[in-house]
């Protein structure tokens, strides 16, 4: 008698939620899976609704309706028990720049409730995930944009989070930083922490992300592993057609009247879905499709 | 290099929801919570507790100095006072209102706003009202030890002593949590850091000129007495008249419970006004 494959929990369960300012439907019928000890990207355009989905997890935004869970417990009623149990990297640095590396970790040790042993080795181990060791005495406030954001990160795993908020972890960052910070993201993924991580880089979400949910208009418009993603929605090759404006808007042209998709991308006219044709295309560069074509296609941004 | 691939039974969703492992213990107005933004707050005195105790032990001695010795050159007795006595008592009240409001609206404006801190820590496991609370205490703790300066200031000058200014702390404290709470308060009803100068000019002052501080409302009319006995300001100076010149049962319970009363007051209005603004 073989026994049933055993579920997997859910770290974060929305269904149907919805968030409104007035007439801006900011989250509109959303639904999103974290399952525990994976990296789920919530990838989306400025405005499609990614913060406050964030902030709704953490109860700073209430949702006017639908199901939010987090670790088990049911928002915003007992939001301050899964606080408990996550740490949050928020968008903004809110960093104490007065205080030391040190200090702002330690104001965190009390606030996640540490015990008074804890403390100690909670800090130093926050020190060394981020990095900052030799840095501890330092004022935040003379450290660099990247060390800050590293504490940031470091700051929301003090108390040995289940699951862990990452909004826009790695923006306004150079491509060093970013990719230092994707280390230390993928560490922590590797060691069983739940990570839900919202982004508009879609190398990070590839990256990075087990599964992606693409957000637009404060809905989830696709969900699944990256690379299912884009073979599912934009097929397995581009075509890259490149030219005046005037030849790119004959190129659209006809490839609308063939029923092949396609998308602007500043300089040219990507094919999607080219896979198996070749005489009767136009001439260009062939690639492999990207989840950028995917989240392109899929949010509206740049399609014509 | 996903994780799924190592892990498969990890890309399977809509499974159940997970309980809690450690089942935190959370409930409403925490010590744990409030211990955790009081830590915050100390720690983050420790950087800028010059300027602060400074301008709050500097204005009020500048007050009492410059009544007591000023207007004291021409009015050198009041209600049976010493003007000096009179104002050094008077302006504890003073103290306790600029270490007080003061500092609860900018410094609670400046965090919610432009420093964002209320949002990392609402991140955390704690509550607009632990919030709120914690902040108060600790700006009353500081109430409570400014407001003494002039107090002390004034025995250099010749006050008296009294055993009853033992007490002065505590109703500095009572007092500094009603004006804490009020700060707050108005940093939460605020959209911009510019309206602070109706609040200041239009309340603030207002009410510091005719709490008694620098002349009793006793030979005032009526109305105005009256009035008097709704400005929180005023029980303040009156109980720390009798602390140092001698108490004065009921009347003095009165200006406890008055003060106690703004506290609670001020308290519930500061914690619906900053949780309108945090929680959205």
């Amino acid at each position: 008698m073989t026994s049933l494959p055993s579920m997997p929990e859910l770290a974060i369960r929305l269904r149907s939620v919805v968030k409104h300012y007035g007439r801006i439907h900011a989250v509109d019928g959303f639904d999103l899976d974290v399952a525990e000890g994976t990296c789920v990207g919530l990838l989306g355009p400025n405005g499609a609704g990614k913060s406050t989905t964030m902030k709704m997890l953490t109860a700073q935004v209430i949702a006017d309706s639908g199901e939010i869970e987090v670790l088990g417990h049911r928002l915003p009623g007992d939001s301050k028990a899964a606080r408990a149990e996550m740490g949050v990297c928020p968008q903004l640095d809110n960093l104490d720049t007065s205080l030391t590396v040190q200090q702002n970790l330690l104001v965190f040790t009390y606030l996640y409730r540490l015990g008074r042993a804890e403390r100690k080795p909670a800090i130093e181990r926050a020190l060394q995930v981020a990095n900052l060791v030799d840095r501890r005495d330092a004022k935040v406030e003379e450290i660099s944009g990247g060390m800050r954001r590293r504490l940031l990160i470091a700051r929301a795993l003090v108390h040995r989070p289940r699951l862990l908020l990452l909004d826009e972890p790695t923006v306004g960052l150079d491509p060093q930083v970013r990719q230092e910070l994707w280390a230390l993201i993928d560490a922590l993924r590797n060691d069983g922490t739940s990570i839900l991580m919202s982004t508009h880089y879609i190398e990070e979400a590839e990256r990075l992300a087990d599964t992606v949910t693409i957000m637009a208009r404060g809905r989830a418009v696709a969900t699944g592993k990256p690379a299912h993603l884009v073979t599912e929605h934009a097929g397995r090759e581009v075509l890259e057609v490149y030219g005046p404006p005037a030849r790119l808007a004959e190129v659209e042209a006809s490839a609308a009247a063939e029923g092949v998709r396609t998308r602007r991308t500043g300089t040219s006219v990507a094919m999607l879905g080219v896979e198996g044709r070749n005489g009767d295309l136009p001439q260009g560069e062939r690639r492999t499709t990207t989840l950028e074509d995917v989240f392109v296609l899929l949010t509206g941004e740049e399609v014509r | 290099m996903s994780d799924v691939a190592r892990r498969p039974e990890l890309a399977r969703s809509g499974g159940r929801i997970g309980s809690s492992r450690r089942g935190a213990r959370v409930g409403r107005l925490d010590w744990a919570a409030l211990q955790g933004v009081l830590i915050r707050e100390v720690v983050n005195f420790s950087s800028y507790w010059r300027g602060t105790s400074f301008s709050s032990t500097m204005e009020p001695t500048v007050y009492l100095l410059a009544f007591g010795f000023g207007f004291g050159s021409i009015v050198s007795q009041i209600g049976g006072y010493d003007y000096v006595d009179f104002v050094g008592t008077g302006t504890v009240a003073t103290a306790v209102l600029f270490s007080a409001a003061f500092p609860a609206m900018f410094g609670t404006f400046v965090k919610a706003t432009f420093q964002h801190t209320y949002d990392a820590i609402l991140s955390a496991p704690v509550d607009t009202e632990e919030i709120v609370t914690a902040e108060a205490l600790w700006i009353a703790t500081r109430a409570g030890t400014f407001g003494c300066v002039p107090l002390l200031v004034a025995i250099v000058f010749g006050l008296d002593p009294a055993f009853g200014m033992l007490l002065v702390p505590f109703i500095a404290f009572v007092s500094g949590f009603g004006w804490a709470c009020f700060g707050i308060m108005i940093s939460g009803l605020m959209k911009g850091i510019e309206n602070f100068s109706y609040v200041t000019s239009g309340v603030l002052t207002p009410l510091m000129l005719t709490a008694g501080t620098f002349f009793p409302l006793t030979n005032l009319p009526q109305g105005v007495q009256i009035l008097g006995n709704l400005n929180p300001l005023h029980h303040c100076v009156e109980l720390v008249r009798h602390a140092a010149f001698g108490w004065e049962l009921w009347p003095d319970l009165a200006h406890v419970g008055a003060l106690l009363a703004f506290g609670v007051v001020t308290w519930r209005i500061a914690v619906w006004a900053l949780t309108r603004k945090l929680i959205t």
